[in-house]
This record gives structure tokens, sequence and C-alpha cells, in this order.
């Protein structure tokens, strides 16, 4: 090494980050995962014993326990932050990393979808009439609901902001007006999604278009559906004080979060809707 | 905090009471962990238990190609679905939980003067989703006719025409589990490594083991999700009447192939950039000298991570691709060979003019870059198109990538071993039995590999379980030096527990001067929790 490093082991400084308790949630959590895979692959596979089908019981009972270690598990990261004020600047800093980095690695998942819809409207084969959209569809009109659930969302993204700066201000009350819009847009967005598959022409199992079409749209509102639910929980926190002008990441996560799914919601609109239903 | 200095200097104790935090029961310490060492402990085993089930698969494959004719399996079903296990168990049960799992946990926060990881509960999960993971894999090789698609996993052979039971349904799940594992557990390092180095510590500084899991980390987040949205549309494939990868709707299986190896490429590099870090450690601890290079090794491995995002096509030559891209695929496979090439050049540049010792560490890092070197070799010929035509599905390649991973990466696993388990256990190993498990496993691996080469060049293809006469000879060297490899394993298998039971008790340092970097000035075994007094780095 250019310079080798020489260390100093009595001259630091109490570390500042915070070691938590252990915690029996990732255990359970991890097998609550793994209850809710063994359910889906039963269900897909309408496997009974003796009669009795267990699949969907075993996806069912899966998701609560997900959901359950959620609930707890957050609920003590909550606990943590509020009332034992565990989380120090540094620990905070780490935070903002772990969320960076887990909101990449949702924007590769998305790849993956993008991907496969441009392989599909970039060489339409003969099962699709050679072109894109397929000859057999009729598709969505971009600069109709899909246009006025991008204004939705980029409305919802302004609030959001709204929320985060009349938090830095030190105003609860006005943030948590601006958050419950948040979520009422959020919700409003969800609801015109559903209206569009109700409405869409095509099923699921068409072909190509229709699989990358709900597949990416499909997969995009359930993220609005977590970024919804994560800044209801925002509201909620916010109603009791949990935020301060100073320190309020929980906030800023789920902020994080929602203009993460706008973004991905633009480039759905400006590829598969726009671009690709021209 | 309570101001305790316990942590941060070597106690001859077992470490087991650091101030102001005991050591939980049985239980809460090894189910509801939030320590790193011992996290790392829990990967470890888990490594070593699916290794062996991993190389039984292996055991059992050989023993059916010792002889030409079917022995064993009852049709080529079958033996698809023991490759696919024996596949699927070493990548993601294996080499990955022991090399970044294990080593990364027990040693990174060690090195950079960090109490723990940046977030230990996202660490237990990381552990634990593989067990219902492996769970999963495991059972999908014993239910209907199992698995027989390969770790590749391509449709159509993958979607319900080729497999229409449960078994690749349970195997999508068992990599969607494990790639969640991976991705959280690839966040918890990055913000490990960004946030939590003592005082001074600059990146420039951070030993390489860390650059490595730094990089490695980084390659995790970017394509394992890809895998994931790939085996998703698979199942949706499979389940739901999509058609992401059937003609028939428009879709195209060959998509699959590249989702796949998109992820499927960095991933080979994912098992063997930890394994560059850990043999760096030991090349440099047993001369002596500091590495060649520091800076240069650094950011060699930040090069190949980075070039190996855009290589991923070279597993797919056959597939019709055109000539240009096959130009450009092979021109950018070649380039990794410069980087690759700094680093195995500046190993044998801090061996030079060292005062070496040819401990066990040593012998396996050594054999390391000698055998990995082989394995780049093979590699180089396989980048090219031209060649590859000939070579694609062929023993050569299964000789090539088992030089790079059983003779790379397992030997660094083994050399980490070594190296660390003192570190670990407090315990040393016997020097004799760490001997006799390396030369052994060295020529078990070697009859298994080399001939492989030969057989690969006459024309012997993968993921057949029968060949023509004329190639029974060097296929019968190769099953025997199966059973010298996993005779070899079993033995270490037993010094471990002869060194975890009856091991001598070892100090802080025990390689002497070699030995640098922070993990060295802690208690052998650390204590629960270390460095509550941050360490400072000039």
């Amino acid at each position: 090494m250019a310079d080798t490093p020489v260390y100093d082991l009595k001259g630091g400084r109490p570390h500042p980050f915070h070691l938590v308790k252990p915690s029996v949630w990732p255990l359970v959590g991890a097998f609550a995962a793994g209850l809710l895979a063994l359910g889906a692959v039963l269900y897909m596979h309408k496997v009974e014993f003796s009669g009795w089908s267990v699949g969907l019981k075993g996806v069912v009972l899966g998701f609560a326990a997900v959901l359950a270690v959620m609930w707890y598990w957050w609920r003590d990261v909550v606990k943590e932050a509020v009332v034992e004020k565990a989380h120090s600047d540094e620990t905070k800093i780490g935070f903002r990393y772990g969320m960076a980095l887990f909101i990449t690695s949702e924007v590769m998942f998305f790849v993956a979808f993008f991907w496969a819809f441009f392989w599909g409207a970039l060489m339409p084969t003969e099962a699709l009439g050679f072109q894109w959209p397929p000859s057999f569809v009729e598709p969505i009109p971009a600069f109709d609901l899909p246009f006025m659930m991008t204004m939705i969302l980029l409305l919802s993204g302004c609030t959001v902001t709204w929320a985060h700066h009349a938090i830095i201000e030190g105003h609860q009350e006005e943030a948590a007006k601006a958050l419950a819009i948040t979520v009422g847009l959020g919700v409003l967005f969800t609801g015109f999604q559903a209206y569009e598959y109700v409405h869409a022409s095509f099923p699921f199992k068409e072909s190509v278009y229709s699989a990358a079409f709900y597949m990416a749209t499909g997969f995009h509102g359930f993220h609005v559906l977590v970024g919804t639910i994560f800044l209801a929980v925002c509201y909620f926190r916010c109603k009791k004080g949990h935020f301060t002008p100073k320190s309020h990441f929980g906030f800023e996560a789920a902020a994080w979060y929602w203009h993460f799914v706008d973004v991905v919601w633009l480039f759905l609109f400006v590829a598969i809707y726009w671009w690709g239903n021209a | 905090m309570a101001g305790s200095k316990a942590a941060a200097h070597g106690h001859d104790d077992h470490g087991h009471d650091d101030h102001h935090d005991h050591t939980p029961g049985f239980f809460v310490r090894w189910f509801c962990s939030t320590n790193h060492k011992d996290i790392g402990t829990l990967y470890l085993i888990f490594s070593v238990l699916a290794g062996l089930i991993g190389g039984a698969f292996s055991v059992m494959m050989r023993m059916e190609l010792q002889e030409p004719g079917l022995q064993f399996v009852s049709d080529g079903q079958q033996w698809n679905v023991w490759i696919t296990a024996h596949g699927l168990i070493m990548v993601f049960f294996v080499v990955m939980p022991a090399l970044i799992g294990g080593f990364g946990n027990w040693f990174l926060p060690l090195m950079i003067g960090a109490p723990d990881m940046a977030f230990p509960r996202l660490n237990n999960i990381s552990f634990w989703l593989l067990v219902p993971a492996f769970l999963l894999l495991l059972a999908s090789a014993f239910i209907g006719s199992g698995a027989g698609t390969g770790w590749t996993v391509y449709p159509p052979l993958s979607d319900k025409i080729g497999h229409d039971g449960m078994s690749v349904d349970m195997a999508i799940f068992a990599l969607h589990l494990a790639g969640a594992s991976s991705i959280l557990g690839a966040a918890n390092f990055i913000t490990t490594i960004f946030n939590m180095r003592a005082p001074g510590m600059t990146l420039h500084k951070m030993p390489l083991f860390v650059w490595a899991m730094l990089v490695t980390a980084f390659l995790l987040v970017l394509a394992v999700p890809v895998l994931g949205g790939a085996i998703t549309m698979l199942l949706t494939d499979r389940n739901f009447g999509t058609n992401f990868f059937r003609p028939e709707g428009g879709g195209d299986p060959i998509l699959f192939q590249h989702l796949f190896w998109f992820f499927g490429h960095p991933e080979v590099y994912i098992m063997i950039l930890p394994a560059f870090g850990i043999i760096s450690h030991i090349v440099s601890t047993f001369s002596k000298k500091p590495i060649f290079g520091y800076l240069g090794m650094a950011y060699a491995m930040v090069a190949i991570g980075f070039v190996g995002f855009v290589v991923w096509a070279h597993h797919m030559y056959t597939v019709g691709m055109s000539v240009n891209t096959r130009a450009y695929f092979t021109i950018a496979t070649l380039i990794i060979a410069v980087p690759t090439g700094i680093k195995i050049f500046s190993w044998i540049a801090t061996m030079w003019g060292g005062s070496i010792s040819f401990k066990t560490p040593m012998l396996w890092a050594m054999g390391f870059i000698f055998l990995f070197t082989l394995g780049g070799v093979t590699g180089v010929v396989l980048a090219n198109a031209g060649m590859d035509i000939a070579l694609h599905d062929t023993y050569y390649v299964v000789a090539h990538f088992h030089y790079v991973l059983s003779l790379g990466a397992v030997f660094a696993i083994f050399a980490g071993w070594y190296y660390w388990i003192g570190k670990m256990s407090g315990r040393q190993y016997p020097e004799w039995a760490g001997k006799i498990h390396f030369y052994t496993t060295f020529i078990g691996v070697n009859m298994l590999f080399f001939p492989q080469h030969f057989l690969g060049l006459q024309g012997m293809p993968r993921r057949i379980p029968d060949y023509t006469d004329a190639m029974a000879g060097w296929n019968m060297i190769s099953s025997y030096g199966a059973y010298i490899s996993f005779g070899s394993t079993l033995f270490f298998v037993c010094v471990a527990i002869y060194t975890l039971v009856a091991g001598k008790k070892v100090p802080a340092n025990y390689w002497g001067e070699g030995a640098d970097t922070l993990e060295w000035h802690v208690s052998s075994p650390p204590p629960f929790h270390q460095f509550d007094i941050q360490p400072v780095v000039k």
C-alpha cells in the first residue's frame, strides 16, 4: 500500500452507531416468506391433501404473517427512534444509504420488465402481425386517462414536497393535511388504474404486448399501493408528532419512494402508453 | 457505550463478557441474532452443510459418468435434475453464503473498525431467508420428476411444455428468496462500508477484502433484481398465461437468456471478487510484505465489476446473434483479462522478494493463483465467438468454469477458513492436517477437471449422462479425481470439528508481523461486541 495504515486502538471515541437488540422478527419473517412461497406453489398446482386444498390457505397465512412481521418489526424501529432516541445523526446517514440502495434495486427490477417490453416492441414477430401494438390490439390512448394519471402522480409529487416543507418549518398540522392529500391522490391513481384494467379491450393472456403491459403497469401499481401505505403511516406518525424539523427520516424515505414510483410511471407513460402505442 | 475499553484491546478469555452486552442465551443468540460475527458463523455452518449436499450430487454425477452407458440414472431428466441441484446449490447456497455472508459478515466490520453491520436485523433475515430457500430448492429435486432445467432455467425447457410439475416453480421461489437475501445483504454491506468506517480510514486505506466486498455488493444490488424480474416473468408464463418467452404469443425465449445472463455474468464476479480480496490478504501476510500495487488492485476490481456488466452475451454466441454483436462481446470479454492480469501479476509481485512461509492458507492462496489463472486462460479461449461455436456446451466449458469456481472460489473459501479460523474460534487447526487437506484436494480437483478439457475438445457435450466409448479413459480418471476430492472434503470436516473442539488456543495475532489489518488487533475470538471505542487510522 502506498501508505500503509497505522491503527491507534485507544485514541478514539465511543462509536456513535445504534446496535440493535436481538429480535425474533427476522426469523419469523424469513419463514413467513417461505410459507408464502410454498403456499403459492401449492395454489398454482391446485394441490390437495385428502380433498383439502391447502395452497390458498398457505398464501393467505404466509402473507398475513409477512404483514404481521412488518408491523412489529417497524413498530420496534419507530419505538427506537421516538422513545429510545437511539438514532444518532450517523445512524440516520446509514438509513439514507440503505433506502437509496433499496430503491436502486427496485429500479433494476423494473429494468427487466422494460427490457421485455422493448424486446417485443422493437422486433415484433409474425405472431404480432409484425407490428407494435400488435394488429389485433386496440391500445389505450395515451393522452386520455393515462395522461390524467400522469398529472395525478405529478401533483402528488408536489403535495408530498409541500408536506416536507411544512415539516421542516414545524407546521405539523399542515404537513398532515398535505400528506392526507398525497395519500388521497395515490388512492385516486390506483382507482383509475383498476378502472383502466377493467375497461381494457385486450386480455392478460393474449400476447407479449398484454403481458408486458399488465405486468409492468401492475408491478408499478403494486408499488403505488406500497408507497400509499408508507405515506399513510407517515400521516399517522405526523399526527402523533413523530416528525421534527430536524429529524423526520421516516417521512423522507416515504417521499423518496414516492418519487421513485412517480419516475417509473413517467417512463411507463412515455414508453408503453405513448411511444409504444403510436 | 458505558465507556467500555474492554472491546478495543485483546483480552485472553473467550470474549464472552463484554461490559455492556452479555452474550444472550442459546435461542436468542443463534436464532434472533443481531451480531455480525454470530450471523457470519451461521452462514459458514450453513455453507458447509449445503456444500456436502451439493458435493454429494457431484459424486453421484461422477459415479454415473465413470463408465459409458447408464449406470444409475434412469433417463436424461433425472440426470438434469442432479446437475441443476448441484449447480444451484453450489452457487447460491455454498459459495455466496461462505464468501459474502460468512467471511464478509465476520471480517468486514472488523476490518473497518465498526462495532457491527449497519442493519443487524436485516443481516439476520438475510441469513434466515436462505433456509426456506434451500428447503424449497432441495425439495424441488425430489418432487415429481424434479427441476431438470440446468441452473440457467432457460425456457422452453423450464416452461410448462418442458416441466409441468411443481418443481420448477419451487426452484423459482427458492431463487426469489435467495435473491431477496442477497439484495438486502448487499445494501447492508455497502451502507456499512460507506457509513461506519473508523475515523481516518479513507476509501484508499480500506483493506482489499473490504474493497472486494464493496464491488461485490454493488454487483448484487444491480444484477440480482434483473434475475428476479426474469424468473417472475417465467413464473407468470408457466402459471398465469403470459407470453414473455413464448413465440406463439410474440414472445421470445432468447429474451430470457439475455435477462438471465445480464444477471448471470455479474454473478460469476460476485462469486470471485470476495475470493480476490481474501487472497490479497493471505499473500501479503505470508510474504511479509504489503500488497504490491494496492490502488491498482482496488481499481482492478472496480474495473472488473464495471466491465462485467457489458459482456453477458458471450454466454449466448450460438443463439444466432449478428456478427457485429458477437465481435463486440468478444472484445469486451477479452478486455476483462487486463484488470484480472493486474491482479495476478500484483500477487506475484507481492510474493517476489518476500519472506514467504508456506503455511496452509498460503498454499491454498498459491493454488488459487495458479488454478484460477488456468481457468482464466481457457476463459480467454472461450471468449472468442469463433472458438466458442465449437466448444459451446462441451466439457471444455465445464472444465473452464470449475477451474475458476471450484479451484478458484472454493480454494479461496478454504484459504480464508485456514487463515481466519483461529481468529473466529480462538483455536488453531493442526498444520499437518491443513496441508494434507490441501494436497489431497489439489491432486483430486486437478485429476477431476483437467481431463475434462480433453473431453471437451473431443466434443463431449454437457448435460448428457452418457458418452461414446472413446471418451471412457479420461472420464474414469476424472471420476477418481472426484472421489479423492470428496474424501478430502470429508477429511476437512474432521479437521474443522477437531479444531473447534481441541485446537490449540491462539493469541490475537497468531500470524505475526505480516498480518496487520484491524481484525488482528482484537482478541481471538473477538469480544461479543468490538470497537465500542472507535479505533483511529493514521
